[in-house]
């Protein structure tokens, strides 16, 4: 059952969105989010909407897909939705013992429910769509500048993908120790939070002894095999911008030159 | 010319307390001396402490001699500058093919090596495709190496060795972690390498029936080498092996059982083959 767990899903495909350089989804993500706060009436969520819908369409990833992944936010949506809409002071709208509903909260309600499903939808379409390792590499390779400043890029990269190649590894390790444990009379079910919380100590020791080792081994056959950091290092699938890329840098500076024009716009204010 | 010339190397892993003080010293390499053939297939044999690993990791750079010296190839594996050398020369396969690969797709942990000595791009391809064929391995160069067998995981690793041309192949108990198997066909891919490619293999095991088609053997014990010479030699001294707690393999131990009991064998019968065909001559057929 724990080997179910995926981190940053991807899904196999092949479509325009998965071609293209992780660079480019990566800034794109990264401004679609930042848009997402910049804007100021419905247009500009309108404006976002349809955006994401053409990305969807164009990845080829399956709606049904998408909105599964969807389902673990609905908590999350249902409490924002909560305290926005009777915690914001305001006009009021309609009143129930102690409750009040304003004009404002509702207002914010939506907003924050449509940004919220519009930032997790947007951001969970870039996993969908790159490999972990198309990520790490890009990256490594898109914030290559910021070596001048003594940021270890290509240090972090490696961790990250090495820590992504190991979390199947470890995740079956904690299987085994788990069986191995309940084998031998462990409960990690019945009690109380504490309880179980206390149960998990036996896995996590022989869990953390184990991956120091595994460390351990790969530093070691990393060296064996002359690694020796990112200096005088050649890649084997180099990343190289297309024609692709540079349209899609354009379709992206199109759509924040929109968003600053229409999505801030007080033509379009409601509230 | 030697490959691998090692002389009177020392090696010792010193334990320390809390407060660093010297607990006790244990000798893992004790002046071991030995050379090794451009073009051999040598096996290291011992039991467990014997020092076999740590004399592997001395050929690799992995640990220096605190005395003595070893030459690869001609380099000396204390020169810093030339260390990188030491180490494309001399590959090393690890016991646990887990904990030995890097990328997170077959051909991308192949190129690893290649990647870290600088080899432009398309050259890396090849070297890829050629490692990962020599190996039996090129139909799952876009597997994830969890969805690997044990014994493919470690021809991956052998593949990522030789995608960096090396002139010598170290395994250190390649074939401890596999089943039946998939030590087999880990054994067929390293001896294919070594006749087919002409690369250097030192194989340290446990498993007596991998060294019978060995140049030569080296037995070690307590850090020192105590036995070397052909299979034929080594396996012909049943009753010094089982001193040193070492099996011989198992045809070998009933020629020698038999001749105990008046059979009239010759010493070191290494396989089955050459069993029944002295049996035959016996027999007179």
């Amino acid at each position: 059952m724990i080997r179910d767990i995926t981190i940053g899903q991807y899904y196999q495909t092949d479509s325009v969105i998965h071609r293209l350089d992780p660079r480019v989804k990566l800034l794109g993500t990264f401004i679609y989010i930042i848009m997402l706060f910049m804007m100021k009436n419905p247009a500009g969520y309108a404006l976002a909407f349809l955006f994401l819908i053409l990305v969807i369409k164009l990845s080829r990833v399956p709606l049904k897909f998408i909105l599964k992944g969807m389902k673990s936010i609905v908590f999350i949506l249902f409490i924002t939705v909560f305290f926005n809409l009777f915690m914001t002071p305001g006009e009021e709208l309609v009143r129930f013992w102690k409750i009040t509903i304003t004009d404002r909260g509702v207002a914010n309600a939506l907003t924050m429910t449509v940004r919220l499903s519009l930032l997790i939808i947007g951001s969970s379409m870039m996993t969908f769509t790159t490999t972990p390792n198309e990520l790490t590499d890009g990256m490594e390779k898109g914030l290559r500048g910021l070596k001048k400043i003594k940021v270890p890029v290509h240090e972090m990269a490696m961790m990250m993908s090495i820590a992504l190649r190991f979390i199947p590894i470890l995740l079956e390790e904690t299987d085994k120790i788990m069986k191995a444990q309940m084998a031998r009379g462990a409960d990690f079910e019945s009690g109380g939070l504490i309880k179980r919380a206390k149960a998990m100590v036996p896995i996590l020791v022989p869990l953390f002894v184990s991956a120091f080792r595994r460390a351990n081994d790969l530093a070691m056959a990393m060296e064996a095999r002359c690694y020796h950091g990112g200096e005088g290092r050649t890649k084997m699938k180099p990343l190289i911008y297309k024609r692709r890329d540079a349209v899609s840098y354009i379709i992206l500076a199109v759509y924040v030159v929109l968003v600053f024009f229409l999505g801030r716009h007080a033509m379009f204010k409601v509230w | 010319m030697d490959l691998i010339k090692a002389r009177d190397v020392l090696f010792e892993y010193i334990r320390r307390d809390d407060e660093g003080n010297v607990e006790g010293i244990t000798t893992a390499l004790d002046h071991v001396s030995l050379d090794v053939k451009q073009g051999d297939f040598v096996c290291i044999l011992g039991h467990n402490g014997s020092g076999k690993s740590t004399l592997a990791k001395h050929i690799n750079a992995l640990l220096y001699p605190e005395e003595g010296s070893i030459w690869v190839d001609g380099i000396n594996t204390r020169d810093d500058e030339k260390i990188l050398e030491v180490r494309r020369r001399a590959g090393m396969v690890f016991q646990n093919p887990d904990n030995q690969i890097i990328g997170q797709v077959v051909e991308e942990d192949v190129g690893f090596g290649p990647e870290n000595l600088g080899v432009p791009t398309s050259e890396i391809w090849e070297r890829v495709e050629e490692s990962l064929k020599a190996v039996g391995m090129y139909e799952y160069r876009e597997f994830s190496p969890n969805k690997l067998s044990g014994g493919q995981k470690q021809r991956v690793s052998i593949a990522g060795v030789l995608a960096m041309h090396p002139k010598c192949i170290v395994l250190d108990e390649p074939t401890a972690m596999l089943d039946p198997k998939g030590r087999k066909e880990v054994v067929r891919a390293v001896r294919g390498l070594n006749q087919v490619e002409g690369v250097t293999v030192i194989l340290i095991t446990h498993y007596m029936e991998e060294t019978v088609h060995a140049d030569k053997i080296f037995v070690m014990d307590k850090g020192k080498v105590v036995m070397q010479g052909p299979p034929k030699d080594i396996f012909s001294q049943v009753e010094a092996l089982k001193e040193l707690r070492l099996d011989v393999p198992q045809v070998t131990l009933l020629a020698y059982e038999l001749k105990k009991r008046g059979l009239d064998l010759p010493d070191g019968i290494l396989t089955v083959d050459e069993m029944v065909d002295e049996l035959k001559k016996l027999k007179g057929i």
